[in-house]
């Protein structure tokens, strides 16, 4: 077996998939670049629960289970203003930071932790992989 | 002598030289000193590089320590040679002219390498970076020959080498990657305003532009961007980022990660090495400003003369050296639970402050404009004080908030002088606003009204809303009644729609900045809103915000409860063909549509559509001829139609054939709310027109129009508007009606709530009495139809915005690499 840990097969915008068999803490999943300012997109995860990587106005970029705690609507749809996300079926507003709801709502998504190395952003491979059987 | 141990630095840069001069104050017989340089020059300062190219310095000018320093001290100086390998067990190192000498103590301070991207032609002659004086020079060759420059990197260094080229008589364009400059040390209002600066001053500002690669011949002819824009130009910087240099550490076996890793001694993995300045990564963090070098400096001498202090890490601030504009930022300017802001905003003198504050201390502030205050809001940053006490008066500045009476705002303003200026853009003075309450003016409407303070940007209405608390005491009823668009704004929908059209408002952080929002970059109520009214007022002008509309309208489908997408094609007044049903079928087949349901606006709809399936589905029924049915917009839904004449008994006019007509008129168009058209043949109203927002009832004299109707939440039937004997009159009523309704309706109103706030007679007014009008009106309609009727499924199957149904990459936890064994 190769001694590579996270694997990069196609190196490009649509569909890059990264075979993670192996220990890394941090999965490599394109480039900020990629992501539209003030939205998201979507990595899913085979056997696991969807992730949503949102991008803010200042560049910062965050990393949610995309699911709302409220009824599962898909948190990388929603209109991103601040460091929140206000779901795109009720209305309900996520705090990128924690993954709380805000305000009167209650409830809480997973978040997974992001860092950003020369433009590439790293994901957290534990908690990326953390909802699957 | 020779007894002294001996100390190398390697990088004659300026964290290498403060480091010798920190040690030398504390110690000056400690080492012998020997500096490799690979500069063939002196020690400069690197940060004055800007002036030096923007022509306000000379080389001399920007010399920190001259020839005489190193001899004075005794430093041997070796510039122009660089070290290319150190041997930790033999404690030497080598130069590339092959010089080794032994240390007792290294110090590496190898600064940064530019960072280069990795473009087809980066390599071509002409292509410069920006980090020494080397490049500087090339830069001004370059200038002398004249001709045009291209900067990537719209980052602090980018601007500024842009800024001394364009001085320099260079045509300067500057291309960067996100959507706003300096997004790092600005937020979007602050880079916005930024952009639109330099601009005015003639550079040429791509921002989200990817550069594809470097043309040219030989030598640097162009460069061409990913989407196939071409700019030609002679010379390209640049400018889009660093890295920590770190190859001799790596190759001599020191710990590296994204710099060389060093305690708070400044110590590296080996006892005998230290290193210090950009190289360095301290703590996980790596710095590429001056003033952290010189705290990480002093840590260093103080333990090297047997007193260590130790360096904890630094809080940064950002200035831009660029002559004439003022930007600052320090600190997390991110926002986020537990934050928040206090924004200024004064459109006229083109101030923007910002301050950032969390559990009563200041963590953050962005500055444009006047930034006079940055040091002491970063000072207060630094000692994490409490400003519980200044709070209300914060954002004015050091002056406002020490000036006496700090806690009450009202006191603050009761301490004021009758001429202190009140209000910056119309000119009001203390003194008028309250002979204005005096004269009866009892809230801030009403002072808007006569003295017009705090009528233009707003940004003064705290000041007014408190002088009005003061005059009035007991009498003052507090906030305003009217409703004000949202949170972020003191000024309600028609106030900001009237902005937009007076002042030419072209953009949302224009309008957000001249209107002063109170928040950086909006909620998802303003957002969409603004976005709306902008096209509306400027169809052919206007700056589109994708990420400003609500998911139904960026995707240009409805999305269901579990995330999926149902597709639904125009069906021009409900009327198919055999051969669009095929291909609704196939559709339907081919992309696993779950159910397909006859909708209560007379179309097809196709439920449980996948995002990444709405291009590809979208074409295939493009292809059959159909368009989008916007059954998902603030936007033209359905024109509902009924037999009428062509078959009916009882049909008095071809209702089918006008509703047709009316929806090719009016598809596309975005609206407030929805908006729904029915023509029914005959008083029977098949159609349901009377419960539609505008509804025909054909009858054998012509044609009854009607408005207002809404058969939703709140059952409304619809008002009579009048009668007109033609088809084309009903058709023309139609777009006035239309169009008063997108200039003046609060953006989610349907046209229910607006006729009953504005009341019939005053629709009646606009579109039977005024002729002129109602032409006019018509008019802005179809001009505005000119740029919207363009298919969005259209667009999107050819790949526009393709990323918004891709995923940006997808995670295979189990699957095996290539298979190889
Ligand atoms: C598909 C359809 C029901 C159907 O199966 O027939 C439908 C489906 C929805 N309607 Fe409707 N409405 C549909 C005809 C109607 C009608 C009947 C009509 O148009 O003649 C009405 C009453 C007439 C009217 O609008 O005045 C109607 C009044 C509403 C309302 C209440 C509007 C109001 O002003 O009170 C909403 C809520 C809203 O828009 O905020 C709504 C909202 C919705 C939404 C978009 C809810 C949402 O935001 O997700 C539903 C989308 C379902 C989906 O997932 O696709 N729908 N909806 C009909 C699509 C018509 C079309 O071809 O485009
Ligand atoms: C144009 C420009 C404007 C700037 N403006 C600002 C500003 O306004 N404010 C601010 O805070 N910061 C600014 N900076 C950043 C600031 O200059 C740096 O943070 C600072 O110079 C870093 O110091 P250093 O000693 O770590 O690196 P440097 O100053 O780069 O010194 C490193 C030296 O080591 C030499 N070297 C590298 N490898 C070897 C080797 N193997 N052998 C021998 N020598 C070697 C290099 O040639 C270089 O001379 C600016 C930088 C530039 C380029
Ligand atoms: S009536 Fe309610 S449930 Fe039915 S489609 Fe309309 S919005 Fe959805
Ligand atoms: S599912 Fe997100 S608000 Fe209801």
């Amino acid at each position: 077996m190769t001694a590579l840990s996270a694997l990069r097969i196609a190196d490009h915008d649509t569909h890059t998939h990264l075979d993670t068999h192996m220990i890394a803490d941090w999965l490599d999943i394109g480039t900020v670049d990629q992501l539209p300012a003030l939205g998201a997109r979507t990595l899913p995860v085979r056997g696991g629960k969807e992730i949503a990587i949102f991008r803010t106005a200042n560049g910062d970029v965050y990393a949610l289970v995309n699911q709302c705690p409220h009824k599962q609507g898909p948190l990388s749809q929603g209109i991103v203003h601040d460091t929140t996300v206000t779901c795109p079926l009720h209305n309900w507003r996520i705090s990128l930071i924690d993954g709380h709801a805000l305000g009167e709502d209650e409830g809480c998504v997973p978040t997974i932790p992001v860092k950003i190395d020369g433009g590439r952003i790293l994901i957290g491979r534990k908690e990326a992989l953390q909802g699957m059987a | 002598m020779s007894q002294k141990p001996h100390l190398i630095v390697v990088g004659n840069g300026m964290a290498g030289c403060r480091a010798v001069e920190e040690i030398l104050a504390r110690d000056p017989n400690k080492f012998r000193i020997t500096i490799f340089g690979s500069e063939p020059r002196v020690n400069y300062n690197r940060i004055m590089l800007s002036p030096l190219l923007a022509g306000e310095k000379s080389f001399d000018d920007i010399v920190i320590n001259s020839e005489a320093w190193y001899a004075d001290n005794g430093i041997t100086l070796v510039a122009g040679d660089a070290i290319v390998a150190v041997d930790r067990a033999a404690q030497t190192v080598t130069s590339a002219s092959g010089r080794t000498e032994s240390y007792d103590r290294l110090l590496l301070a190898t600064g940064s390498d530019p960072f280069i991207i990795p473009v087809p032609g980066k390599d071509l002659p002409g292509v410069i970076t920006f980090r020494d004086m080397e490049d500087v020079d090339k830069m001004l060759a370059a200038a002398d020959a004249g001709g045009d420059a291209v900067v990537i990197g719209g980052g602090l260094l980018g601007l500024e080498a842009a800024h001394g080229l364009a001085l320099r008589g260079m045509k300067v364009t500057v291309i960067h990657l996100m959507p706003t400059l300096m997004e790092r040390q600005l937020d979007e209002a602050a880079g916005w305003l930024l952009k639109t600066e330099l601009e005015r001053r003639g550079q040429t500002i791509l921002t989200q532009a990817d550069t594809g690669e470097v043309y040219g011949d030989g030598k640097v002819e162009g460069v061409r961007l990913k989407d196939g824009t071409e700019i030609p130009c002679s010379i390209v910087v640049m400018a889009v980022g660093i890295r920590p240099s770190t190859g001799l550490a790596k190759a001599a076996g020191l710990d590296v990660e994204r710099g060389i890793l060093v305690d708070d001694h400044m110590m590296t993995s080996d006892p005998a090495v230290l290193a210090v300045g950009e190289c360095v990564q301290h703590r996980g963090a790596v710095y590429g400003l001056v003033a952290p070098l010189w705290e990480m400096c002093r840590a260093l001498a103080d333990s090297q003369t047997g007193n260590p202090s130790g360096y904890t890490g630094s809080v940064t601030s950002t200035k831009l050296k660029v002559s004439g504009i003022d930007v600052f930022s320090a600190g997390d300017f991110s926002g986020g639970e537990g934050c928040e802001d206090i924004v200024l905003r004064d459109a006229t003198r083109g101030v923007y402050k910002r301050v950032i504050v969390k559990d009563e201390k200041v963590i953050g502030a962005v500055l444009y404009g006047d930034t006079a205050d940055g040091n002491w809001y970063f000072d207060l940053l630094k000692k994490e004080e409490n400003i519980a006490d200044i709070r209300e008066a914060l954002i004015f500045g050091q002056a406002f908030a020490s000036g006496g009476a700090l806690s009450d705002p009202k006191a603050a303003v009761a301490a004021l002088s009758d001429d202190a200026e009140i209000c910056g853009c119309n000119g009001v003075s203390k003194g008028q606003v309250m002979a204005c309450v005096a004269g009866g003016a009892t809230d801030l409407d009403a002072v808007r009204a006569t003295c017009k303070a705090s009528a233009s940007c707003g940004s003064c209405t705290g000041l007014v809303e408190n002088l009005l608390a003061l005059a009035l005491g007991d009498d003052y009823s507090g906030e305003r009644t009217v409703k004000t668009m949202c949170k972020c704004t003191s000024f309600t929908h028609e106030d900001v729609r009237a902005a937009i059209v007076e002042k030419g408002l072209k953009a949302i952080p224009e309008v957000m900045q001249e209107m002063s929002w109170t928040t950086p970059d909006g909620c998802s109520s303003c957002r969409p809103a603004l976005n709306y009214y902008l096209l509306c007022a400027w169809p052919a002008e206007h700056v589109e915000d994708p990420q400003s509309r609500f998911v139904n309208e960026r995707m240009h489908a409805n999305i269901q409860k579990d995330g999926t997408y149902s597709v639904v094609p125009r069906m021009w007044g409900g009327v198919t063909t055999p051969n669009e049903l095929r291909a609704i079928a196939d559709a339907a087949d081919k992309y696993g549509a779950r159910m397909v349901k006859v909708t209560g606006g007379q179309r097809l709809d196709l439920f449980g559509i996948k995002k990444e399936d709405l291009p590809a589905i979208w074409g295939d029924l493009n292809a059959a001829g159909m368009v989008s049915g916007h059954a998902y917009g603030k936007a033209l839904r359905t024109v509902k139609t009924c037999v009428g004449s062509e078959w009916c008994r009882f049909g008095t006019q071809d209702s089918t054939g006008l509703g047709i007509k009316a929806e090719q008129m009016t598809w596309g168009s975005w609206m407030p709310h929805k908006f729904k058209i029915a023509v029914s043949g005959c008083p029977r109203n098949c159609a349901e027109a009377t419960i539609k927002d505008f509804g025909v009832i054909c009858v054998d004299s012509g044609y009854e129009l009607h408005i207002g109707g809404n058969g939703g939440i709140h059952l409304r039937g619809t008002d009579f508007l009048c009668k007109v004997a033609t088809e084309q009159e009903a058709l023309d009523y139609c777009a006035a009606f239309t169009q008063l309704y997108r200039e003046e309706a609060r953006y989610l109103d349907r046209t229910a709530p607006w006729v009953e706030r504005v009341g019939l007679d005053y629709v009646k007014k606009r579109i039977v009495e005024d002729e002129v009008g109602r032409e006019a009106l018509r008019n802005r309609f179809l001009y505005a139809q000119s740029f919207l009727q363009v298919d969005p499924w259209a667009e999107r199957a050819s790949g526009k915005e393709s990323f918004l149904h891709e995923h940006i990459a997808e995670i295979r936890p189990f699957a095996v690499v290539g298979g190889a064994a």
